[in-house]
Order: C-alpha cells, then structure tokens, then sequence
C-alpha cells in the first residue's frame, strides 16, 4: 500500500518536472533549448517596468510579461519569443508587445533558422487596450514578412492562458502550430461568449465542452493545428524540432486561394455544428465521446490511420 | 450619417454596390482609375460567413491581375460571439483574411479603409488594420471595448479610467485616440469626391514604402505611444 | 501602489555574481532582480509594491533576510503582488540558492 502510494507521488513529480504547462515562461525555455545556449535580450532591469501599468497603480514586470531572445535548439540557432502566462494573462501591452515586434523585425535582418514562439495570452491587455491591439496588427504584419523572408515561426500554444484573441489570430499566422491537450485555441473566450449571447449558446462551466469546442484534441482533429503532443518537454522539443525543419510556404496568391479553398469547404461541410463530437463521428471517428480520454498518440494514429 | 449618403458623397461617379449578409461590394470610377469597394456595414459581427466572403473578394482582384485599388469599408462591431463559429477557429479565418489584405501590399494594390461606423477588436484587426492606410469618419466609434466593460473585466473603478483616459490614448475609446496611437492616419471631417482619389494617387508615388509599417513612429511623432519605438530600436541593435 | 527603499548593513556575499531573476509577477507573488551593488558591506531593496500600508512587515521580512545571510554587495529589486511575508521569505531564499547555485558550476 506505501509502495504503491509512493509509486503514483513519484509519478505526479515526474509529470510535473516534465510539464510544460506547469512551468514558467522562464523555465520553459530552459527546459527546452540547448543547455546554456540562451541569451535574453532586454534582460530584467534594461528596460523600467510599464509606466502605463504604473498610472493604473498596477504593478509591472521587469520582462513585461514575454521573454524574447536568442538560443540554439540541437544546435540549430533560433529566435525564442516566450509569454509568461501568470502576468496579466500574458496580455499584450505596450512593452510586451514591441519586443515581439522586435524579435520578428531583427529576425529579418539576421535571418535565424526559426522564430520559436510561445503563446500563452488572452490577447490584448484591456489596460492598455488601444495599444495592445494596434501592436498586434504589427505583430501581424511582422509575422508575414518573416515567413515570405522563408524563416519558419513555430508557435507551441501548452500553457493556462492557450491562445485568445489577437494572440489567437497571430497564432494561426505561424508557419506550424504545435499544442498539447490542456492548450485552447480560439478567438473569444467561452466566459465572454456566456455573458453577451447567454449559458445555453457556451456553458464556459463545462470544461469538457470548452476543450471538444477550443481544445488541443479538436485542433489537431479538424486540421487547425499540425501538432499534437503530450504536455510532456521532451515531445515538445521534439516537435519543435521536427518544425523547423520543414519547408514553409511564400504567402502568395496560389498559397492563399488553396488555404480559401479549405475554409470554405470546411465551413460548407460542417458549420452549425456546435460541439465537435458530430464532426468527429461525421468525420469516420468511431467512438467519438471516447477521444477524450485517448492519449496524443492514439488521437495521432486515429488522423493519420 | 447614413452609409448610402457617405458612399455617395465619397464616390460620385459610377458607384454601384451590393449589400448582402452585412458584406459591401461594389466599385466606383475616381479620378484614379476604378477602385473596388469590400467591406462591412450596419456594424457587422463579423463571423466565419463574412471573413471567408471578404477573403474571397480580395483575391479574386488580386487574381485580376491588375492591381486594382481597393477600398475596405469598416463598420464592425466585432467578432461575432458564437460556439459554431469557434469551433471552426474564427482566429484562424481572421488570420487568413489578414493575410489577403497583406498581399494586397505586396502586389501593389493601392489600398485603404475609410472606417463609417464602428471598428472594434478583432473585426477592426481581422481586416481594417492590415490596410496600407486607414482613415476615419469623425463620427466613427473606434474602440477595443466600453470603459464600462472595461472596468467590470479589470476591476479598476470607472472613474479612475475615466480620469486617466483625459490625459492617456492608451486605453480608451475614441477615433481620436487611435489617430494618436498612429492607427489612424486621418480624420475625415467634410467628404468629398478627392480624399479617395488622392489617397491613391498618392499612394502610387511611393508604393513601396508602404511594405514597412511605420505606424510606432507615427504614434511617438503624436506622442500616443511612447515607449514601443526605443523598445524595438533596443532590440535592433541588441 | 508603493514603492519602499531600504538599506541594510549584511556581510559580504562573497561569491561573483551574475544577475539573477527568480518569481513572476502574479496575483499573490513577487519577482525578484538581484544585481551587484559597488559597496560590499550593503544591502540594497527597492520594493514596488501593489499593496500599501505594510512598509513595517516588509522590513521586518527583510531585517531577517539579511541576519540570516550574508546579501552585503547585492541589490534586490522587488515586484510584488500581494505576496504573504512567508512567500516574500521564500522567493528571497531563492534567489539566494541560484545564486549560489550559478557561482558553483
């Protein structure tokens, strides 16, 4: 009985040492890249804290929320743009979001072999509303230049904010999204839907709906995403790995017209569907209901067989 | 103002349009050649219909071949909220329509959008935003979200933010804001049939320059935003 | 919102030190930037804090800090966000072990 109850304490510490949703932005990319390898830019102290936080008697963040710098991933040379999730909900503000802007604007400059961005945000930081979503739109234009400039962004959404608003719309500007289980993609936030159309339109209380409708499983079944793995560093780093190395499409007219094409026939095929339970048994999947209980693996093997 | 009356005043000549689901198309004769006319009216919510509608007209003048000017109209009140537009990840259908808008650019398509109503959130950064020019009405609603919302999301009373937005463009709504942020490039205050044509016409004369987004130094020139461009410079040069 | 200064006598961290930042800045928690400081027999800490009217547990977390370790020649630069004296205690400690930590490898 101490055996066992040992047992399962040491594999819950396990997890934890290797979840990447437990973890800091700052650990993060510890645990990701290359021993060593990383060196910030704007270190904490370079830069004062936000003075438009400060007028609104809020405390800031020496990084403002994202850590942006240079490191190597199994020695390729990357681009590392990481949000921390626990500040502001990784808003985007003034500061936060300039620096994304300038780790995109340099990567044009200095050509690495990926930008690597991990997203974990709500969107725009309401405190600074006008500015998080002017820098967004740069964000945006940023993130089209660095892919026509032919550098891959591989975007990993793992962490408890997943990625909404702005930042949901910039994610699906990557070249290669890599999610986990627990990560949510989306554009409004359930809470926000239950509160403007009411509880039966989103019950933002039931978590199991708001993953069939957000979630990591659903992405990656309905090809919003190209990844999916276990909340586990290694898989994760593997994954990134493995995007880098991908040749990337040029955002031109032939590029587009197909990505057109694939939205209008997804939307033809399945819009009104309000839970993806329908489009997965529409989709051929045989036990629906029981795909949240597989493993990334067997949710892998099922797209792919 | 009424958006057939604004259209008018703005496009004397040759104007035709449809309007369909909250989605404006159409065209008009200008001094600068025939512009095509996309975009949103009446507030729309934008939602996976109308992303996809307005992506699809923007390529198919890009396929034209003929870098036709176009102009977006911008009267949105949003996204649309709703499940079944999400589950279809109506990011990612913003994404793509941003990505059109963009290639405009890139192809040397003159292009603008003349905000008439509202543009706010994601509908304004959906489309609006991407353009290489954007000017409003200066009775345009332009915002992220109410104060009053606002406050109930941040837990910061009202009347502190109400306080603080007299003197900061940070945060609050407000076309004028947004023209100091640099998002705005200018208020429209009497229409006429010129602001489009020399828009583009202008526009042509440099239209390379507008492939680097100037809009941070726009905002410290009207001292709106005062610490991204040393922030960006800073990362520049680390 | 407050910003507290103090400066304590401690003794000599006697290690070279490199920069270091421990904690985030959420609700109930603090980050913390250690740098070095020229003289060596002080103990600099600049508090930004969302939470006033606590100036004298802040001192007291800190007057104990540095009895218990030698923090002369470091500076502390503080954000916090409501942070309980025992959590402020904790992430002081640390940083303290990363720093030692750092100076051993």
């Amino acid at each position: 009985m101490n055996n066992s109850n040992n047992k399962d304490s040491r594999q819950a510490h396990a997890h934890i040492q290797k979840s990447f949703y437990e973890k800091t932005a700052r650990n993060r990319i510890a645990s990701i890249v290359d021993k060593d390898s990383f060196v910030e830019i704007l270190k904490p102290g370079s830069v004062p804290t936000s003075p438009n936080l400060a007028s609104l008697d809020i405390t800031g963040s020496f990084d403002d929320g994202v850590i942006i710098g240079k490191a190597k991933i199994k020695d390729d040379a990357v681009y590392i743009i990481a949000q921390e999730g626990r500040f502001m909900g990784g808003a985007v503000g003034e500061m936060h979001g300039a620096k994304i802007v300038g780790m995109l604007l340099k990567a044009l400059e200095e050509k690495p072999k990926a930008v690597v961005f991990f997203v974990d945000s709500g969107g725009v930081r309401l405190h600074e509303a006008n500015a998080g979503l002017i820098t967004i739109s740069e964000i945006m234009r940023a993130m089209l230049k660095v892919r026509n400039a032919g550098i891959p962004i591989v975007t990993v959404i793992g962490g408890t904010n997943g990625a909404f608003g702005g930042m949901g719309i910039c994610s699906c500007l990557s070249t290669h999204i890599i999610m986990t289980e627990e990560g949510r993609l989306a554009l409004s936030g359930p809470e926000v839907i239950e509160t403007l159309k009411g509880v039966e339109e989103f019950d933002s209380k039931d978590r199991a709906l708001v993953w069939r409708v957000t979630g990591g499983k659903t992405r990656y079944l309905l090809g919003h995403v190209q990844v999916l793995v276990e909340d586990d560093i290694d898989e994760i780093t593997q994954a990134i790995v493995d995007g880098i190395q991908l040749p990337i499409d040029t955002v031109d007219l032939d590029y587009l017209q197909q990505q057109q094409k694939g939205l209008q026939q997804q939307y033809d095929q399945w819009f009104g569907e309000k839970d993806s339970i329908a489009i997965w048994e529409g989709m051929g999947i045989t036990e629906p209901e029981s795909i949240s209980m597989l493993s990334a693996k067997q949710v892998r093997a099922i797209k792919q067989g | 103002m009424q958006t057939q009356t604004i259209l008018a005043e703005l496009f004397p000549n040759e104007l035709e349009y449809q309007i369909d689901n909250w989605v404006i198309r159409g065209s008009a004769e200008t001094k600068a050649g025939k512009v095509e006319i996309i975009g949103t009216v009446d507030s729309a919510a934008i939602n996976q219909a109308i992303a996809i509608t307005l992506a699809d007209a923007v390529l198919d003048v890009i396929a034209q071949g003929k870098k036709t000017p176009i102009v977006f109209i911008v009267d949105t009140q949003g996204q649309d909220s709703s499940r079944a537009d999400e589950l279809l990840c109506l990011n990612r259908t913003f994404a793509h329509l941003a990505a059109c808008v963009d290639l405009l650019r890139r192809s040397e398509h003159p292009n603008l959008a003349i905000i008439l109503g509202e543009a706010v959130s994601g509908g304004f950064l959906s489309y609006g935003l991407m353009a290489n020019q954007i000017f409003a009405l200066q009775s345009s609603q332009v915002k992220v979200m109410d104060l009053n919302a606002m406050s109930r999301v941040t837990k910061i009373p009202l009347d502190k933010l109400q306080s603080l937005s007299k003197t900061s463009a940070i945060f609050a709504p407000g076309v004028e804001n947004f023209y100091k942020m640099g998002a705005v490039d200018e208020i429209w205050v009497n229409l006429d049939e010129h602001l489009v044509e020399n828009a583009i016409e202008s526009q042509r004369t440099h239209i390379q320059d507008f492939l680097t987004d100037n809009r941070r130094q726009v905002a410290k020139e009207r001292d709106g935003r005062l610490l991204c461009n040393e922030i960006v410079d800073a990362v520049l040069s680390a | 919102m407050n910003l507290i200064n103090y400066t304590f006598k401690s003794e000599p961290f006697d290690v070279t030190t490199k920069d270091v930042i421990c904690g985030v800045v959420g609700s109930g928690n603090l980050e913390i930037l250690v740098s070095e400081l020229d003289d060596s027999e002080q103990s600099k800490f600049i508090i930004n804090t969302s939470v006033s009217g606590f100036d004298h547990i802040w001192e007291a977390v800190i007057q104990e800090f540095v009895n218990r370790y030698a923090v002369g020649g470091l500076q502390f630069e503080i954000n916090d966000m409501g942070a309980t004296p025992a959590v402020v205690s904790l992430r002081l400690s640390q940083a303290i072990n990363i720093l030692e930590g750092e100076a051993h490898e």
